[in-house]
């Protein structure tokens, strides 16, 4: 697997991380160095083995649906960079939203 | 050329959960903005989501109701994108492996049968939500942030407006019945997307498809999805080509706007979330969902047709949304006549529901109240016409029957002795009418009892009446 500079550019602007085109070489080279390594995996036969998404052998960890007094307004604000009465504010959003 | 529209439905309904889906905040609507937060639902570093057991039950029950195959296992991913309305940067949702697959629900459109199949369900997390003109900044409220959403997709099985409104009418009723979501539109507990393609009678293929948001009403549905297939089939009738982009219904306009998006295609980077294990459910917790899992309108239409001996109308109005159906068979356990019932139901009650805007949760006539009436006129304490008054009373007031009829002096006379007083001083004082009678003129016995009703001022039992002006008109 060969990663190109063009996909590490979509990953970054993707993830709203601005790069130098020096950055972008190097992160090319770094990451593509990891991926290769992950990629010896692949050497491996790997037939009737069920993908691992979850490393700890544990499932159903919930709770019941009772509710807990929240945090407070004052400390849900206390790290915000900016406020409106009891809204956080941000930057002008003027995007429509994506879709989602 | 003729076209057919291609649609598919997207669905997001807020389950009934007291908590959110991963934290203990309270799910109540209308707090005042970020009063339901806490570090887990604003995203806050070191926290750890728990999911919530009632939310996985919900999805369950609807996976039963629509006749998914429910996963054994399943799990979370994390859908990334940067949006104010989303502290995490990533919404937990699910990608593979859904909870719910392959159902199905038959609805009936345009007098005809049609079977919609389901392609998915599957249990994500409600963002927050954004005002846009308060400050000069956008405003960020997060009490919605982690309420648990259950999104339900169909194929795209849907070939009309009529067929889209009858499935979300269908599934609205369910989500209702099954008690897993409140499904009112018009709150946005329940909200809809459709996607809408157009292609020429006969075509395999598909056309490109648009999505259409903000569609908040039944109303909104039908109008929104004729007026972006006309729109669709216009444009490539005029040479243009169809833009994969996701519209806008504007009540106002009553058009369909493009959305303002990014230029660059989304790309959710979905991988599954390492905070939540794999979720579970087994074949002995399957069985015990389902037993537990209400009626669904659908027999219980076909046991109100055969269990009360109603009509196939009336079953279907009545079985048409939960409370109805249950206000119907409070009331029938207690008077002994279903028809009756349903016939005071389907009229003065809808009737009386329609005029004033309320809702069957918000009346205040009980169905004890109502039987009580019935049972007043059954016994002849009130006639049929007076009853519809009292009903009125009742569902302004919220009174009992009883008591509105005595404040009010509306008995009915039933006393043959005072009766035959009136008769006698109307026959007295109508001779020419009274002498057409007695050489069997029978129509003049209209006028008569008109005369007798008008003395009593409207109290007097008619049928007596009737039969005491026969008795002393013909046996004299
Ligand atoms: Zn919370």
């Amino acid at each position: 697997m060969k990663l190109t500079r063009e996909e590490v550019r979509e990953v970054a602007y993707l993830s709203r991380i601005e790069m130098t085109d020096d950055e972008l070489d190097r992160m090319t080279g770094q990451l593509g160095a990891i991926l290769d390594y992950a990629d010896m995996l692949n050497e491996l036969d790997l037939e009737g083995v069920e993908p691992t998404s979850h490393v700890i052998p544990m499932k159903n960890v919930m709770r019941e649906d009772v509710v807990k007094e929240s945090c407070g307004v004052e400390k849900a604000l206390m790290n915000a960079p900016d406020r409106f009465g009891d809204f956080f504010r941000v930057p002008k959003v003027i995007d429509e939203g994506e879709g989602h | 050329m003729k076209y057919e529209p291609v649609i598919g439905i997207e669905v997001h309904a807020q389950l009934k959960t007291e908590s959110k889906l991963f934290c203990g905040c309270s799910t109540g609507f209308a707090a005042a903005p970020n009063h339901h937060v806490c570090p887990v639902c604003l995203g806050l570093p070191g926290t750890l989501p728990v999911l919530n057991r009632k939310a996985i039950e919900y999805v369950v029950r609807t996976c039963i109701a629509l006749e998914c195959e429910v996963s054994p296992a399943s799990r979370f991913a994390r859908k990334n994108y940067y949006y104010p309305d989303l502290p995490k940067a990533y919404q937990i949702s699910q990608y593979e492996l859904p909870i719910g697959r392959n159902g199905k629900l038959t609805v009936r459109a345009g007098g005809k049968e049609k079977t919609i199949r389901i392609h998915r369900i599957h249990l994500e997390e409600d963002a927050g939500k954004l005002v846009h003109d308060a400050s000069g900044g956008s405003c960020v409220d997060y009490n919605r942030t982690g309420i648990p959403l259950m999104e339900i997709v169909t194929e795209a099985d849907v070939r009309s407006s009529e067929e889209a409104v009858a499935y979300l009418t269908s599934l609205r009723s369910i989500l209702q019945y099954i008690g897993v979501c409140g499904a009112n539109m018009e709150k946005g507990e329940m909200r809809c997307e459709p996607n809408i393609s157009v292609r020429p009678v006969g075509a395999e293929e598909f056309g490109t498809k648009t999505e259409m948001k903000n569609l908040n009403s039944f109303r909104a549905v039908r109008l929104g999805v004729d007026f972006e297939i006309e729109r669709q089939i216009d444009a490539i009738e005029n040479g243009e080509r169809i833009v994969q982009e996701t519209m806008r219904w504007d009540e106002a306009t009553q058009t369909t706007q493009t959305m303002r998006s990014k230029e660059r295609a989304h790309d959710y980077r979905y991988f599954p979330d390492p905070d939540l294990v794999p979720v579970e459910v087994s074949a002995s917790v399957l069985e015990l969902i389902r037993a537990k899992a209400p009626e669904l309108p659908e027999p219980r239409r076909v046991r109100f047709i055969s269990q009360y001996g109603l009509p196939e109308y009336d079953a279907e109005v009545l079985t048409g949304s939960k409370a109805m159906a249950d206000f119907f068979e409070r009331a029938a356990a207690i008077h002994n006549d279903p028809k009756a019932v349903s016939n005071w139901i389907m009229t003065e009650l809808m009737g009386c529901l329609n005029e004033s805007g309320k809702t069957i949760d918000e009346c205040a006539v009980t169905a004890e109240d109502l039987t009580a009436l019935l049972e007043l006129m059954g016994k002849g304490v009130i006639s049929a016409r007076m009853g519809k008054d009292v009903f009125k009373d009742m569902f302004a007031t919220g009174r009992p029957p009883a008591e509105i009829i005595k404040d009010k002096g509306l008995e009915q006379l039933n006393d043959e002795t005072a009766i035959s007083d009136a008769v006698e001083k109307v026959i007295a004082d109508n001779p020419g009418p009274a002498a057409d009678f007695r050489a069997g003129k029978k129509q003049a016995a209209g006028f008569l009892v008109g005369q007798v009703m008008r003395q009593t001022g409207g109290k007097a039992n008619p049928k007596i009446v009737g039969r005491i002006i026969e008795e002393k008109l013909l046996s004299e």
